[in-house]
């Protein structure tokens, strides 16, 4: 996994909340077999219209923000269904972090899997990004996972909660199978306990 | 620490392998459900790593969300969706992992099959690629949507390191009047408590209600917590449990099974174990439900009208609502009861077992869909389907113009043919209005069967309450 430590973008403003994952990639995309290539994908019903035409007013499809590097929405991103597509969309399209009130478990879940920082900040704080990212040219952030801070050239500095072991996970970009993969001798353990109890054994063998 | 624990943590507890210090806990998995959708990607990082499947006979995998739903046998014609059904088959070929496919007996939705197979059990962890995995729930199971990262993982090790989420409570008293069913439960309960209400929690659902519930319902019930926010839902398991579960296939044998039950009793929240948050629903005042919006929290009774712009507070909300008015084409303060409909579906893993078809069964008997509505009835499993036409209940359909067609996920998502074209609106008995979900530019308003028989019988949403039965 691609570490995150310290990265410095420009932002897009996504004024919505409760942006659910059907329309961060809708379901016509999901077929692919691959991880790659959802970029084009990103947020596909709202950059274009039904023709294949982009639609100018969305925000992506502005000059100034298509090379926006951290997301800025409304509360409850990324709800809805489970599709990691979503996130590799948003990372494939250029995205390193999303900032937003809150984000949907799963969503968030899958984010860190992948490299992808959710940063937690007050409503009001998401608002007042929105609004900077909206009035100033090329706003630029910075989010620094390890000092847990979010600042920009204007004097925002915010700062934000995030649990320590998905912080050192993706501070070093570890592969997380790997780690659980130290414990083999503990869930194999666990595993001829349970069998052997009778609880949660293998019962498929039919 | 009052020693006193909940149901979810019971389960929680039993099935933490390891706290390794600084890291989340490991929590073993017991079951793990795999379709082709959320599978390729994992399946291709354990060959790119040189893994195998840890515990390929906890694994089982059915393709549902791509198949089309015209009889089977007749081709994909999608070559998309046959390369994601055709990577699945040799995924599981390849790792040892049992298929049902396309054309087995057992094929259908996951969350369908699983507890129909007896595969999901009380007390155990499932998981499965798929946010309506919550399903399991009613069974007393803590089981849980993953993404395709975590696939893998569990693939990998049949583990997943997991944060530890906070208990809710939502204790229903009451009982359901007629015609008021466990969608209308769950829909009142997501527009009590809005779409991020639960997020980071697992719901218990207890109280004498629940107690009443067949396994369906409850089914129902878990299916859509997911729709508000929350990691699982549970209901403890109790007798209904037990006899749904006995005698299925994977279900534990005569030698096993009073063994398991008694283990299974003792899950039941203790008395006095605490919750994080606790929300209290009458049930007897509840009504059939009709999403407006494009989410599943905006509901509205049968009676009632879509609501004014007054009703949002704040700025950012009523940007939403207009927004939602403008997709959904409906004016603030129309009547629920004159929204005309085009389409119809009846299935998804929220509503198309044996008793959610019984139900619009009875709807349909001697009426006959509308001049303007298509309807289809998709059952979640071959096996529904086989039970439902032994009753003779295909037949009611057929003969009041619904189509009856072949399992599978349809059109809850769209991701097979069954789609709806822009500017179409239905009534759909699955799980999400989002924009486009059941297709580009479509109008989803969520509903139970019962009411969206009726509304395909009367062009329009109707109050089944009023129903004119046969």
């Amino acid at each position: 996994m691609k570490p995150f430590r310290i990265h410095t973008g420009s932002v897009a403003p996504l004024d919505r909340a409760n942006v659910d994952t059907d329309q961060i990639v809708p379901k016509q995309f999901l077929k692919r077999i691959e991880r790659t290539g959802f970029g084009q994908f990103l947020f596909n019903d709202w950059r274009r219209q039904p023709s294949g035409e982009p639609d100018s007013s969305f925000v992506l499809n502005q000059p100034r923000y298509s090379r926006a590097s951290i997301l800025v929405a409304g509360k409850n991103f990324g709800c809805g269904s489970s599709r990691e597509h979503a996130v590799w969309a948003l990372t494939d399209f250029g995205f390193r972090a999303v900032i937003a009130p809150s984000f949907a478990d799963i969503f968030a879940n899958n984010s860190a899997k992948n490299g992808l920082l959710t940063v937690l900040l007050r409503e009001e704080e998401v608002g007042d990004l929105l609004g900077r990212a909206a009035d100033i040219d090329n706003y630029q952030l910075t989010v620094d996972l390890d000092r847990q801070k979010v600042t920009d050239q204007q004097n925002f500095s915010a700062n934000f909660q995030v649990d320590d072991f998905l912080r050192h996970c993706l501070l070093e970009g570890l592969d997380d199978i790997d780690l659980t993969l130290e414990h083999q001798s503990e869930i194999a353990a666990y595993e001829a306990r349970h069998r052997l109890a009778g609880s949660a054994r293998a019962v498929f063998t039919s | 620490m009052s020693g006193k624990r909940t149901l979810f943590e019971k389960v929680w507890d039993d099935h933490v392998v390891c706290q390794p210090a600084g890291q989340l806990p490991l929590l073993y998995v017991d079951l793990h459900l795999v379709h082709e959708v959320t599978s390729p990607q994992a399946f291709e990082g354990l060959r790119v790593n040189g893994r195998r499947v840890r515990q390929p006979l906890r694994t089982f995998a059915t393709v549902d969300h791509n198949v089309p739903t015209t009889p089977r046998g007749s081709p994909i014609t999608d070559p998309v969706a046959a390369r994601q059904i055709q990577a699945l088959r040799s995924n599981c070929h390849e790792f040892g992992v049992p298929l049902f496919d396309i054309d087995a007996a057992e094929q259908g939705i996951v969350h369908v099959i699983g507890p129909e197979l007896g595969l999901t059990q009380p007390g155990m962890t499932i998981v499965c690629g798929d946010s309506h995995t919550s399903t399991h729930g009613a069974f007393g199971a803590l089981a849980f949507g993953i993404g395709t990262s975590e696939v893998e993982h569990v693939l990998a090790t049949q583990c997943l390191p997991q944060k530890k989420p906070k208990t809710m409570l939502i204790d229903i008293h009451g009982s359901l009047p007629e015609a008021v069913t466990a969608k209308d439960l769950a829909l009142g309960i997501i527009g009590q408590i809005r779409t991020d209400g639960a997020t980071g929690h697992v719901i218990e659902y207890a109280g004498a209600l629940v107690r009443a519930l067949s396994m369906e319902s409850r089914m129902t019930l878990c299916n859509m917590t997911i729709e508000a926010g929350a990691r699982a839902g549970m209901v403890a398991p109790d007798e209904t449990t037990f006899a749904y579960v006995k005698g299925r296939r994977f279900a534990p044998q005569e030698d096993e099974w009073e063994q398991a039950v008694s283990r299974w009793r003792a899950l039941g929240s203790d008395p006095g174990a605490t919750y994080d948050k606790r929300v209290r629903i009458d049930a007897s005042t509840l009504s059939p439900f009709v999403t407006w919006g494009t989410n599943p929290g905006m509901v509205v009774e049968i009676t009632g009208r879509v609501p004014d712009l007054s009703a949002f507070s704040g700025e950012a909300e009523r940007r939403s609502a207009e927004r939602m008015f403008e997709y959904m084409a409906l004016e603030p303060g129309k009547r629920v009861e004159e929204i005309n409909i085009d389409r119809v579906f009846i299935g998804s893993c929220t509503n198309s077992r044996l008793e959610d078809l019984r139900e619009a069964a009875r709807v349909a008997r001697g009426h006959h869909v509308h001049r303007s509505v298509r309807a289809m009835v998709v059952p979640g499993s071959q096996a529904i389907k086989r039970a439902a036409e032994q009753e003779g209940l295909d037949k009611v359909f057929v003969d009041a113009g619904f189509e009856w067609r072949e399992s599978g996920c349809s059109m809850c998502l769209g991701m097979n043919p069954d789609i709806l074209q822009p500017g179409e609106r239905c009534a759909s008995t699955s799980n999400r209005n989002f924009e486009g979900r059941q297709g580009r530019g479509g109008r989803t308003h969520l509903v139970s069967p019962m009411m969206a028989a009726a509304a395909a019988i009367a062009g329009h949403f109707t109050d089944v309450r009023n129903w004119h039965f046969h």
